[in-house]
C-alpha cells in the first residue's frame, strides 16, 4: 500500500486525498518511512519536519473531512532546498556558516506552499550556497544518487533531485542559477523545470548569484510541473525583480498541458551537440525522432556567443556572489570563531573557519572581478557578452518555438572523479548557464539511459514566460515514452 | 618678506536624512533614540535570503530636493553597492548610487552679508541608507544597534566653490531652510539629520607663484559651530604647514580629519594611501529606476518658493530689511503666514514688528512656530490693520496679541473688552485737549513761540492729552486738534 502511494503524482494524490480516498496523514507517514529506510544511504535530507508535517497532514485531512475547500497540493508531501528560509526549522544552505540558523521568517514559495496545504517534509541537501554541480560542495553532508549511489545526484539541488528518485517526497523546490534544478533532474532521472527569472519569487532564497537565481520544481511528471507552478509562480512584493501581471501574466499551467504545439519547430545547435557523449547524443536524437514523428520541423542554427558563456557566467555570478556572502561574518548570526583578537579576526576567522574551499575560491574570484582597475575588464564586458548571448536566443526563438540540446555532456560521474579538478566541474555546464544568463526557461526532462542505466535528460527551452508552451512541447514527449516512470532499486 | 595671499578652497559633503515614516529599503519605522534592535526586521538587519523594496517617498523626497537644488534629474537611475567591512553594516555592503545618481549639475543661491548671494554649484545629490551603531561601553565587547540601519540619507555633493568659513556656514543653513521648506527632512542637528563633511585646502600666492595645499577631510560634523570652525582652523594650520615645511599637494596625500569639540581643532584620523576600492558593482536585487514626465510632474507639485527667493521678495515688495526678511523667511510657515497677513491689508512693517518681536516670544514659549499658535494670519493682519488705522496703539497690540493666543477671540472684541479701543471721536478729544492747553501755561507759550522749545513741547502737550485719555485717544486726532488750537 504504501510503495504504491509513493508512486502516484502530486496530481493524484492530491486528487485521492481531497476526495477522501486517502489520508494526507498515510502519504507523509509513508514518506516519513521511506526516508527512514533509505536515506540513510542517500543522503538528500539536511533536515525533516516529522512532528510538523504530520500535523500539517491531520490538518488537512479534518479540514476536508468538515468538507472545507482546500488547496491545491493539499496534504502532499513536498520537499525543500535548504537555501529557502522557513520559520519552523533551520536553513544551513548547506554551509557549516549556517549550521543551526533559523530564520524568523518563511520564504515567499515557502508562504505559497503552505496556503497550497503542502506537506513541507524537510530541507534537501546542496552545495554549499549552491555552488557546484555534484553537492559535492556541501559543508554538512554527502548525497548520492540513488540510481548508483557511487554517483553523484548532480547540483547544487543534488538532495532536492535525489529525494525525488528515491520517492521521498512527491515533487520538491531547487534552485537554479546555472544549471542546479536541470542538470540533478537529469543525473536523477526527474522532471526539473528553472522557471524564467522573475516568475517566481526569490524572497527568502539565500542569495547565490542574485542575477541568476531562480527557483523551480522537481516533479515527477509535466502535468506536476504545471500544478507546482500554479502554486509558487507570480508576482511578490518583496522581490522588486519578480514579474507583475502586467508585464506576463501567470497562466494557468495546466489548462493546455495536454494540447500539443501545432506546426512545432525545434532549433539544434549541431556545433555543441558535438561535445557530449555518444550516449547522451543518441538520447537527443532519439528524442527529436520522436518529435519528428509528432510532425515538428527541427532547424539547424548557430548560438555563436555560447562559448563565452561560462566565462561570462564565472564573473557575474561570482562578482555578485562575493557581496551576497560578505554577510556572513561572525557578527550578527551564523558561525563565529571562538578565537579573535579584534573585529577584523571576527571576520576573517569565522569565514576562514566555516566557508569551504570552494565558496572561498569564488568569493576571491568575485573580489578580483570587481576591483578597481578591474572591473571594465571583466565584470562589464561580462554584462556586454551577457547581453549578447540574450540576443543569440533571441534570435533563436525567432526563428524556431523552442531549442532543444542536451543538459549535461555525461550522465551522472563518479563521486571525487570531478573534485580535484574545478575547471573541469565548471565546464560541465555548458548546457544549462546559457538560459541563467538570458534569463529564459528551461526544462530537463527524462529523455533515456546510458549503457550503464544512469538517467539522461533533454533540455527544452524557450523564450521568456514561455513556460507553458515548454510544458506542453514536454507533454508530447512524455506521451510517447516512459523513461519518467522508472525507478531505481535502492 | 615675500608677498603672500591665500585663498580658501572648501567643498562639502553633506548626508541629510529623510523625514520619511519608515527606513528606505524596509517597513521598519524611523524614529531617534529608543531602545537597541528593537526598530529592526530580517530585511535590516540583512539576514539569508531577504530582498530590498524601494521606498518611494524616499525616492520622490530627493527627487523634490535635487529640483530645488536646480539638480539635472536623469530619466534612468539605479542602485548600487557600496562594499566595505564594518559590524555596524550588517550585509557589508551598503546600498548607494554609484555612477548614475538620481540628480546632478544643480547649484544653490547662499545669502551672503549685507543681502548679497553666491551660487554654489552642485556636483551630485544621491540617495542611500544609513548604517547602524556601534557602540563600546561593554569592556571587551562593542554592541551593535541597527534601529538606524536603513535610514534613507540624500548625500549631496558641492563644487568646491566655498572661500570661508562663513560661506560653508551659510550653504548649511541655507540647506536646512530648503530641506525644511520643502518638508523633505526636520534637518534636526541634534538628532545628527544633517553631517557635514568639508574638503578644505589652499591655493597660496606667493612671488607670483600658485602652491595648493593637500586637502584635508573632515568627518562627520554636526553643528553649523563645528563646521565653521574646522574650516577656519584648517586653513590656519595648512598655513602653517606651508610656511614651515613647504607642504603641498604634491607632497602629502589627502587625509581625514575629526573634529575636537573641546579644543576646536581637527585631529589627524588617516592619510589616505589610495582610494578605498568600494567594489562598486549595480545592485542586483533592486530594478533600475525609470523617472518619466508624470512622475516628475506629480513630485513637483511638491515645490514651493524657497527661502532664498522669498527673502528677497521680502525686501523688494515689503521694503522690509534683510534682516528682517531673513528672520520672517526662517522657516516656511512663518514666511507664509507673513504673506497671508499681509494680504489681510495692513502695512507689511507693522505684521513684521507683531511676529518678530511679539509672536516670536510666544511661540518661543509655546515651543511651536508663530503660524502654530492658534492665531489665524489673517486676523493677526486685522490686528496689524487696527495699529495702522489708530484704532489700538502700538503697545495695545502686544496685549491684544496676547490675549488672542490665549482667548482665541478676535481683536477687536479683545480691544474692547480690554477697554484698549483708541478714542478718535473729535468732541470727546476736544475737551480734554482744552484742559491740557488750560492746565499747561508754560508749554503752550512755547508752543506758540516757535522756539526751539516748541517741538519738544508740543510732545509734552501730547502726552499729556494721552495720559488724560487713558492711552485710549488716538494720536494723530490728538495731534490734529492741538496744532489747530496752537497755531
Amino acid at each position: 500500500m504504501s510503495e504504491e502511494l509513493l508512486k502516484l503524482t502530486c496530481k493524484e494524490l492530491r486528487d485521492k486525498i481531497a476526495g477522501g480516498a486517502v489520508k494526507s496523514v498515510d502519504a507523509a507517514s509513508a514518506v516519513f518511512d521511506r526516508i527512514e529506510e533509505v536515506d540513510g544511504t542517500v543522503g538528500a535530507f539536511i533536515s525533516t519536519f516529522k512532528e510538523r508535517a504530520l500535523e500539517t497532514a491531520a490538518a488537512v485531512d479534518e479540514k476536508i473531512a468538515r468538507g472545507e475547500a482546500v488547496g491545491a497540493l493539499a496534504g502532499v508531501p513536498i520537499a525543500v532546498k535548504d537555501n529557502m528560509c522557513v520559520s519552523f526549522g533551520k536553513t544551513t544552505c548547506g554551509s557549516r556558516i549556517l549550521e543551526g540558523f533559523e530564520a524568523p521568517y518563511n520564504a515567499g514559495v515557502i508562504e505559497k506552499l503552505i496556503a497550497a496545504d503542502a506537506v513541507i517534509v524537510g530541507k534537501c541537501n546542496m552545495d554549499e550556497f549552491a555552488m557546484g554541480s555534484s553537492t559535492e560542495n556541501s559543508g554538512l553532508k554527502k548525497t548520492v544518487n540513488p540510481w548508483n549511489t557511487d554517483c553523484v545526484p548532480g547540483g547544487s539541488s543534488g538532495g532536492s533531485a535525489a529525494a525525488m528518485a528515491g520517492d521521498m517526497c512527491f515533487a520538491s523546490l531547487g534552485s537554479d542559477t546555472g544549471g542546479s534544478i536541470r542538470q540533478p533532474a537529469s543525473f536523477c532521472g526527474v522532471t526539473g523545470l528553472k522557471p524564467t527569472y522573475g516568475r517566481v519569487s526569490r524572497y527568502g532564497l539565500v542569495a547565490y548569484g542574485s542575477s541568476l537565481d531562480q527557483i523551480g520544481p522537481f516533479t515527477k511528471d509535466i502535468t506536476d510541473t504545471a500544478l507546482m507552478m500554479n502554486v509558487i509562480s507570480g508576482r511578490d512584493e518583496r522581490d522588486s525583480t519578480s514579474v507583475g501581471e502586467d508585464m506576463a501574466p501567470v497562466p494557468d499551467y495546466l489548462a493546455n498541458i495536454d494540447t500539443p504545439i501545432e506546426g512545432l519547430t525545434i532549433a539544434v545547435v549541431p556545433q555543441f551537440n558535438e561535445g557530449a557523449d555518444g550516449d547522451v547524443q543518441a538520447a537527443l536524437n532519439a528524442a527529436l525522432d520522436v518529435y519528428k514523428s509528432l510532425g515538428a520541423e527541427i532547424i539547424e542554427i548557430e548560438m555563436p556567443h555560447f562559448d563565452y558563456a561560462i566565462a561570462t557566467y564565472y564573473v557575474v555570478a561570482t562578482a555578485e556572489a562575493s557581496s551576497n556572502l560578505a554577510r556572513y561574518d561572525g557578527v550578527h548570526y551564523g558561525h563565529r570563531t571562538a578565537d579573535a583578537k579584534d573585529y577584523i579576526e571576527v571576520y576573517s576567522k569565522s569565514r576562514e573557519e566555516a566557508f569551504g574551499m570552494e565558496v572561498k575560491r569564488r568569493i576571491m574570484l568575485g573580489t578580483y572581478v570587481l576591483s578597481s582597475g578591474y572591473y571594465d575588464a571583466y565584470y562589464l564586458k561580462a554584462l556586454k557578452v551577457r547581453n549578447l548571448i540574450r540576443s543569440d536566443f533571441t534570435k533563436a526563438f525567432e526563428k524556431a518555438d523552442c531549442l532543444m540540446m542536451p543538459v549535461s555532456p555525461s550522465t551522472a560521474f563518479k563521486v571525487g572523479e570531478k573534485t580535484t579538478d574545478p575547471l573541469q566541474m565548471y565546464l560541465a555546464d555548458i548546457y544549462t548557464i546559457s538560459a541563467n544568463l538570458a534569463g529564459v526557461p528551461g526544462i530537463s526532462i527524462p529523455a533515456g539511459f546510458d549503457l550503464d542505466g544512469l538517467p539522461i535528460g533533454l533540455q527544452i527551452l524557450a523564450e521568456n514566460f514561455a513556460e507553458e508552451k515548454i510544458m506542453r512541447v514536454a507533454r508530447m514527449f512524455e506521451k510517447q515514452t516512459d523513461f519518467r516512470l522508472a525507478s531505481p532499486q535502492l | 618678506m615675500s608677498d603672500i595671499s591665500c585663498k580658501i578652497i572648501v567643498g562639502l559633503e553633506i548626508h541629510v536624512q529623510l523625514n520619511t515614516k519608515t527606513k528606505i529599503f524596509c517597513g521598519c519605522a524611523l524614529a531617534f533614540g529608543g531602545v537597541a534592535n528593537t526598530r529592526v526586521c530580517p530585511v535590516c538587519i540583512g539576514m539569508p535570503g531577504v530582498m530590498p523594496v524601494m521606498n518611494k517617498k524616499a525616492y520622490e523626497y530627493s527627487v523634490l530636493a535635487g529640483l530645488a537644488l536646480n539638480c539635472n534629474i536623469p530619466s534612468f537611475t539605479k542602485w548600487d553597492r557600496k562594499s566595505y567591512y564594518y559590524p555596524d553594516l550588517p550585509k557589508n555592503y551598503q546600498i548607494s548610487q554609484y555612477d548614475l545618481p538620481m540628480s546632478e549639475h544643480g547649484y544653490i543661491e547662499i545669502p551672503l552679508e549685507g543681502g548679497e548671494t553666491k551660487r554654489i554649484r552642485i556636483l551630485r545629490a544621491h540617495l542611500e541608507e544609513d548604517a547602524g551603531k556601534n557602540t563600546h561601553t561593554l569592556g571587551n565587547f562593542s554592541a551593535v544597534d541597527l534601529n538606524r540601519a536603513g535610514t534613507p540619507l540624500l548625500e549631496i555633493v558641492t563644487e568646491p566653490d566655498m572661500n570661508n568659513g562663513a560661506e560653508v556656514k551659510a550653504l548649511a543653513v541655507e540647506l536646512q531652510r530648503i530641506v525644511r521648506y520643502l518638508g523633505v527632512s526636520l534637518a534636526d542637528m541634534q538628532k545628527g539629520h544633517m553631517r557635514f563633511e568639508p574638503n578644505i585646502n589652499l591655493h597660496i600666492t606667493k612671488d607670483g607663484k600658485v602652491y595648493k595645499t593637500p586637502i584635508s577631510e573632515v568627518k562627520n560634523l554636526n553643528s553649523f559651530r563645528a563646521l565653521e570652525g574646522s574650516v577656519a582652523y584648517e586653513a590656519k594650520r595648512q598655513l602653517n604647514e606651508f610656511l614651515e615645511h613647504g607642504t603641498t599637494m604634491e607632497m602629502g596625500n589627502k587625509a581625514t580629519y575629526g573634529w575636537d569639540d573641546v579644543n576646536e581643532c581637527t585631529v589627524l584620523q588617516r592619510v589616505k594611501e589610495e582610494a578605498h576600492d568600494y567594489r562598486y558593482f549595480p545592485e542586483p536585487d533592486l530594478v533600475p529606476i525609470e523617472m518619466n514626465e508624470e512622475w516628475l510632474n506629480e513630485i513637483k507639485k511638491g515645490l514651493c518658493e524657497l527661502p532664498i527667493a522669498k527673502q528677497k521678495r521680502f525686501v523688494s515688495e515689503y521694503k522690509l530689511s534683510d534682516y528682517d526678511a531673513g528672520v520672517l523667511t526662517a522657516d516656511r510657515a512663518t514666511g507664509e503666514f507673513f504673506d497671508a497677513a499681509v494680504a489681510a491689508g495692513a502695512t507689511p512693517k507693522r505684521v513684521c514688528n507683531l511676529i518678530t518681536q511679539v509672536g516670536a516670544k510666544l511661540a518661543n514659549e509655546a515651543g511651536c512656530g508663530v503660524a502654530e499658535l492658534g492665531v489665524d494670519a489673517e486676523v493677526l493682519g486685522k490686528l496689524a490693520k487696527m495699529v495702522d488705522d489708530s484704532e489700538v496703539s502700538a503697545s495695545a497690540s502686544v496685549t491684544i496679541f496676547e490675549e488672542m493666543v490665549k482667548t482665541k477671540k478676535a481683536p477687536e472684541v479683545i480691544a474692547e473688552e480690554m477697554n484698549l479701543m483708541q478714542k478718535s471721536d473729535a468732541g470727546e478729544i476736544e475737551a480734554l485737549v482744552d484742559a491740557v492747553i488750560a492746565e499747561n501755561e508754560k508749554a503752550v507759550a512755547d508752543v506758540k513761540e516757535g522756539g526751539k522749545k516748541s517741538k519738544k513741547s508740543m510732545g509734552f502737550l501730547m502726552g499729556q492729552v494721552m495720559q488724560k485719555s487713558k492711552g485710549q485717544a488716538n494720536p494723530k486726532v490728538v495731534s490734529q486738534l492741538l496744532a489747530q488750537k496752537l497755531s
